[in-house]
């Protein structure tokens, strides 16, 4: 049996909590969650790598097609004045999600290109464009970028380029054994060659939260810029990008209840109209010859070519509604779910919890290393009674050699699972290793 | 019987506990050799597998690896069944280990030709799975090409 822990019961703003039967009422909004899957209820626990879409996500996007469909900042007519009204709502309730101003919000297509264009404005920088104006973002041979040992394929490898594109060295913050950055050696590491220092505000595979008032007073001490890859923060944490004081911040739309394709960048607005354009063409100039061109103020200089307009209506759908729901409940609610599995894990033997001890903030998720049975095979077990985790490296593989394991089985939760999403997780955890014979 | 026992049939488990051939060998004397790694980024697997030739005859296939037990057992099942015989059967084994994975659970791997791997029919209704199973084999193939007569030390 798994040990009850007492739900929360009281939020900041003395809304009621999330409780199983308000999760049950949110779980009808989405459709998907009503599928069987190999003759089980889906138990998704897999919204780390995308999270299932509520009916007005859809309808929002849908609804978009049918009323507004037309080329934004082009044309003249009605119905491009009424998509580029809605396109740019879209941007204001996304940037006031995160408590940026609509100026400071780039649309990307994911995370991803939101920290390759800063890798790659920096760069063009540093091959002279962008005038005097870019000069804080030239990187060159004893400048030094600063990264961490847990960061996300997407937060280490366009650094890795920019380094190797301009001469720059790459350094990074080590973990511990237990996956926990070493904020111990971040002092010595993040020094007078620092010139940026990109870490991510929570681990995609251990869902523990990094210090970023530290890290961030440090980078400042230095006047290095911060990058902070949002991306399993925003979707599940209350997100202010002032109050958190960095330069850049990326996220992604899939992860917080909206469509695949879109994304945002985070940026200081003094940053972002000093920083050379990364991606050019139609729709980011002001004047063009033969031989030049002028670029458009942010964000439209980092908005090339035509934009995933459904996309961001879509993604202004989802941030409304979980506003709406409120995003300390969401914290709170998942915070109570990642304990139960904590603490239910604990009860079974040769499963190992991964990461540093309780105490850590940590969202919702768990990630496991099960004794002689190896995270694809757990997966495969667990997928035939209808529970739908991520198991491999999950785009961090120098993690994953420094916790002294190839690959993990992670379970992440989000506001639609529910107490009995968890236990049936826990349930089908405690039979793996009698199935596959690795019980003692 | 359930899609996860068709998957996971005993003798695949049993292989994957008794990892035929695992240990990587030195060569013979005398022997042709060839080596292969095989590598697979999506979940980690990973083998290096060595395949040494008298002559026309596969002499010893010796391996290390790491990955999950589809793709140990079907390194071990390939041990068992490729050492000893000659280079045309083992391609004619290995076409039609191929031809099974591919088939979306259509074709049952012929038991005579495969022995104990003919069991991993099952995966073919796993397409994610298909290159765990596969994985020993490319490396087989590989080694073997690799394994020119002449190359004896």
């Amino acid at each position: 049996m798994v040990p009850v822990l007492p739900a929360p019961t009281t939020t900041r703003n003395a809304v009621p909590a999330l409780d199983d039967a308000e999760v049950l009422r949110i779980r009808n909004d989405f459709p998907i969650l009503s599928r069987d899957i190999n003759g089980a209820p889906l138990v998704y626990l897999d919204s780390g790598a995308t999270s299932q879409k509520p009916q007005c996500v859809l309808e929002a996007e849908q609804h978009f097609y049918e009323r507004y469909n037309a080329a934004v900042h082009r044309g003249a007519h009605s119905l491009a004045v009424e998509a580029t009204d809605v396109f740019e709502d879209a941007r204001e309730t996304v940037a006031r999600f995160v408590n940026a101003g609509a100026d400071e919000l780039v649309w990307t297509s994911n995370a991803t290109e939101a920290l390759n264009l800063v890798a790659y404005s920096f760069s063009n920088a540093s091959a002279g464009r962008g005038g005097a104006a870019a000069e804080r973002f030239r990187l060159g041979p004893g400048d030094e970028i600063v990264v961490t040992e847990l960061e996300h394929h997407a937060n280490l490898i366009p650094w890795q380029e920019l380094a190797f594109r301009t001469g720059a060295t790459l350094r990074y913050i080590p973990v511990s054994a237990d996956g926990a950055l070493r904020m111990d050696l971040a002092a010595d590491i993040v020094g007078p060659r620092t010139r940026v220092l990109a870490f991510a505000h929570v681990s995609n595979v251990l869902g523990t939260l990094n210090d970023v008032g530290a890290l961030v007073a440090l980078a400042r001490s230095v006047g290095a810029l911060t990058v902070l890859d949002a991306c399993q923060s925003v979707p599940h944490l209350p997100v202010d990008v002032k109050a958190l004081d960095v330069d850049f911040l990326a996220f992604s739309g899939h992860k917080m209840l909206g469509p695949t394709g879109i994304g945002a960048l985070y940026g200081r607005r003094e940053l972002l109209n000093a920083m050379p354009p990364f991606l050019t063409g139609g729709s980011m100039i002001t004047t063009v010859t033969m031989e030049r061109a002028e670029f458009l103020p942010a964000p439209t200089r980092f908005e090339a070519g035509t934009q995933r307009i459904s996309q961001a209506v879509a993604l202004a759908a989802a941030a409304s509604y979980l506003s709406e729901i409120g995003m300390d409940r969401i914290a709170a609610w998942e915070e109570h779910l990642g304990q139960r599995m904590a603490a239910g894990l604990a009860q079974l033997p040769g499963i190992r919890l991964l990461g540093p001890p309780a105490g850590t903030g940590r969202i919702g998720t768990a990630t496991i290393e099960v004794e002689g049975v190896h995270p694809h095979d757990v997966g495969q077990f667990l997928d035939s009674r209808g529970v739908a985790v991520r198991v491999g490296h999950h785009c961090a593989q120098p993690l994953h050699r420094a916790l002294g394991v190839s690959a993990s089985t992670r379970a992440s939760t989000y506001l639609y699972n529910t107490t009995a999403d968890v236990d049936a997780f826990l349930d089908a955890v405690s039979g793996v290793r009698g199935f596959f014979g690795a019980q003692a | 019987m359930s899609g996860l026992e068709q998957l996971y049939q005993q003798i695949i488990l049993d292989h994957a506990r008794r990892r035929v051939g695992a240990g990587l060998k030195e060569a013979e004397a005398g022997h042709a050799w060839g080596e292969s790694h095989q590598h697979n980024p999506i979940c980690g697997d990973e083998i290096r597998l060595r395949v040494e030739t008298d002559g026309n005859t596969i002499a010893r296939i010796s391996w290390e690896g790491n990955g999950c037990s589809i793709s140990m057992a079907s390194a071990s099942a390939l041990v068992e069944l490729a050492q000893g015989e000659d280079r045309g059967t083992f391609t004619d084994m290995l076409e039609e280990f191929r031809e099974t994975m591919r088939s979306r659970g259509t074709r049952e791997g012929d038991e005579e030709l495969l022995g104990d791997a003919a069991a991993f029919s099952g995966v073919s209704r796993f397409p994610a799975r298909v290159k765990c199973a596969m994985l020993a084999w490319v490396a087989a193939e590989g080694a073997l090409l690799a394994a020119a007569p002449g190359d004896a030390a």
